[in-house]
């Protein structure tokens, strides 16, 4: 932990209470990072000025529930399609922010024709991707970014790629798109740190996540398509303890699918 | 200002639709609707209708609707054209459509089915436009013209009807009133304005946030809201009714048809009349909601239906429940593109009544 950097605690009171959201309690399990992601996307919204302007795809899956929680327009789509009713909004109204938060199931199985052809379309819009591994809501099936051996309810023994085929890389595939404008990967598991005092958390993750959901609101405003991939634990589908799970996303996920900037056409990172 | 024009139905629908200020347009290809997007392409950009911001080729049939899907969100009159089985998967955004209470366009152009079918004319979509056709309780609006000129002036009274429902609109063409070309005066289409502020998604500015959302997890909220649907429905199915009778007045057989079909049975009653058959048309304009309340009326002199459609026995079923068990319905039906002859419907029509 560099001196810096503030502590979980501490950086939550900073950010304080966010216009962007309503009132309600998330129903995300406790340790979920959607409730992070929930907050960090508010933050961006609230630091650009723009929650008058912005409207959310609601998609299916752990998110579903996301018009509770954020404070601006929402409109629900069916599985999958988040990004070409994104699309449909975006073309009447350009003026407004558009942006989706999906699960890896939504984006990239059974939504992955919607979000590949806003890309390729270079749509202005922004799709914010939890990828976990694994379908949380429904309870823990195998998911298009389940990784080589690990064990879902379908897949019991284990995930077997010469039978499944290989885990799909979003960010990878979306950034070799021509349409695509800004592609990252973060991670959002806080991880553990011994100190001297005990144990802490290290947030720069949540940092330069902050950071990558920002620019893809800037990029989305410069008129480019942004994709924000954010690798986040399921504990309860993973069945293990909650910072067992967060380790696992950082030590194993990260190998799986590589953290930093898969593309950056407007050099936003520079500016 | 009446134009006289010779025209396909679609090119008809085209630009009834442009006429009626038709903001966007979400298209994919499929014969034999093709010709709607491509004139639109055509025009796309054309002063004559500045409200045409948007006309976009989608990727999929299932993209193309999400987006109509989105556009209508938005408050702007949206639409897409389609073909039988690309219809099968326009059900998934119309039955969100209709959870949200979104006014939105499609037309289907039907063609022959089940599975890959042909491109020739049916009518054998008829169950899947007016019964739902995707999941959950709910209603597409449903009108079927019958000729070009109809083609022209049908789309501004789906996107009324849409408006002032918030429910998605289908106009049902067949292969021939979309392929078909006609002699016709353009009708005059003065474009209604519909105020979208209560519900549309356009931001949060000054306003609470709009929510379009289908989703109700309390089994009590969600009971309302589909209560809050059936209620809605039963109003259009109160006040929305369109037919046309023909010569039943005294009619003792009518023939029920609608679209294509129905001019071919005028046809017939025109002729069988010259020969002093008691018989009359009657020819449902919108199939939902349909013009029950009408068929059960016309059983008041009426002995005998005869349902001639382009499929294997649709919307017969409509006229039993009609008639209620007070007159015998037959049923003639053609597919794959035939077409059923004059002399065919009236034999048929004799066989039913053993009137020859």
């Amino acid at each position: 932990m560099t001196t810096q950097e503030p502590s979980l605690e501490e950086y939550r009171r900073k950010l304080g209470k966010l216009e962007a959201l309503t009132d309600k309690p998330t129903h995300y399990c406790q340790g979920c990072e959607h409730g992070e992601l929930t907050r960090l996307i508010a933050s961006a919204i609230e630091n650009l000025g723009i929650r008058e302007r912005t409207v959310m795809i609601d998609s299916v899956g752990c998110s579903v529930l996301a018009f509770d929680y954020f404070n601006v327009d929402h409109i629900q789509s069916p599985h999958g399609r988040a990004p070409a009713i994104a699309t449909g909004l975006k073309r009447v109204r350009p003026d407004l922010a558009v942006y989706t938060v999906q699960g890896d199931g939504d984006t990239l199985a059974i939504g992955l024709l919607e979000v590949m052809y806003a890309a390729i379309r270079g749509e202005p819009i922004s799709v914010f991707l939890v990828n976990n591994a694994i379908y949380g809501m429904t309870g823990g099936q195998m998911a298009p970014t389940t990784i080589q051996g690990q064990v879902t309810t379908t897949t019991p023994y284990g995930r077997d790629l010469g039978f499944t085929g290989a885990p799909v890389d979003g960010s990878k595939l979306i950034a070799t798109i021509d349409g695509s404008a800004y592609v990252k990967r973060v991670s959002l598991a806080i991880s553990e740190l011994d100190t001297p005092k005990g144990k802490t958390y290290s947030i720069r993750n949540i940092l330069e996540a902050k950071q990558a959901i920002e620019n893809a609101f800037k990029v989305q405003l410069m008129g480019g398509f942004t994709f924000v991939e954010c690798l986040s634990s399921c504990w309860v589908n993973w069945k293990l303890p909650i910072m067992e799970a967060k380790r696992f996303v950082n030590e194993r996920l990260v190998k799986q699918y590589p953290l930093g900037t898969y593309k950056d056409k407007f050099g936003i990172e520079k500016k | 200002m009446t134009e006289r024009v010779y025209m396909k139905g679609n090119e008809a629908l085209a630009y009834g639709a442009l006429k009626s200020k038709l903001n966007a347009y979400f298209a994919y290809p499929i014969t034999p609707s093709t010709e709607i997007p491509e004139t639109l392409a055509k025009e796309f950009g054309n002063e004559e209708y500045p409200d045409f911001k948007v006309f976009l080729q989608a990727a999929s049939e299932l993209e193309a609707v999400n987006m109509v899907l989105g556009a209508a969100a938005g408050g702007v009159r949206a639409m897409t054209a389609t073909s039988s089985p690309g219809f099968s998967l326009k059900q998934e955004a119309l039955s969100y459509a209709a959870g949200m209470e979104l006014p939105l366009l499609v037309v289907n152009v039907n063609r022959g089915g089940p599975g890959l079918g042909n491109i020739a004319p049916e009518q054998s979509d008829y169950f899947q436009m007016t019964k739902g056709g995707g999941h959950g309780s709910y209603r597409l609006i449903v009108l079927a013209p019958n000729s070009v000129q109809e083609m022209a002036s049908f789309p501004k009274i789906a996107f009324d009807l849409a408006f002032k429902y918030r429910n998605p609109a289908c106009i049902a063409g067949d292969a021939f009133t979309g392929q078909l070309k006609e002699d016709i005066i353009f009708p005059t289409i003065r474009p209604t304005d519909y105020d979208v502020s209560d519900w549309a998604v356009t931001g949060a500015k000054g306003r609470e946030r709009h929510v379009l959302n289908s989703m109700n997890l309390d089994p009590e909220v969600h009971t309302k809201h589909v209560t809050h649907l059936d209620e809605k429905y039963k109003t259009i199915q109160r006040n929305e009714v369109r037919y046309e009778t023909y010569l039943t007045d005294d009619a003792e057989i009518v023939l029920a048809a609608y679209g294509i079909t129905s001019r071919i049975c005028k046809s017939v009653v025109n002729k069988l009349r010259h020969q002093g058959v008691k018989i009359g048309l009657f020819r449902p304009i919108t199939l939902w909601p349909f013009p029950y309340e009408e068929v059960r009326k016309l059983t008041e002199h009426a002995k005998r239906f005869l349902v001639v459609e382009l499929n294997t026995g649709q919307m017969v079923e409509d006229i039993r429940l009609g008639c209620e068990g007070r007159a015998g319905v037959g049923f003639f039906g053609k597919v794959g593109g035939l077409l059923p002859a004059e002399r065919e419907i009236e034999s048929k029509t004799a066989e039913e009544t053993n009137w020859s």
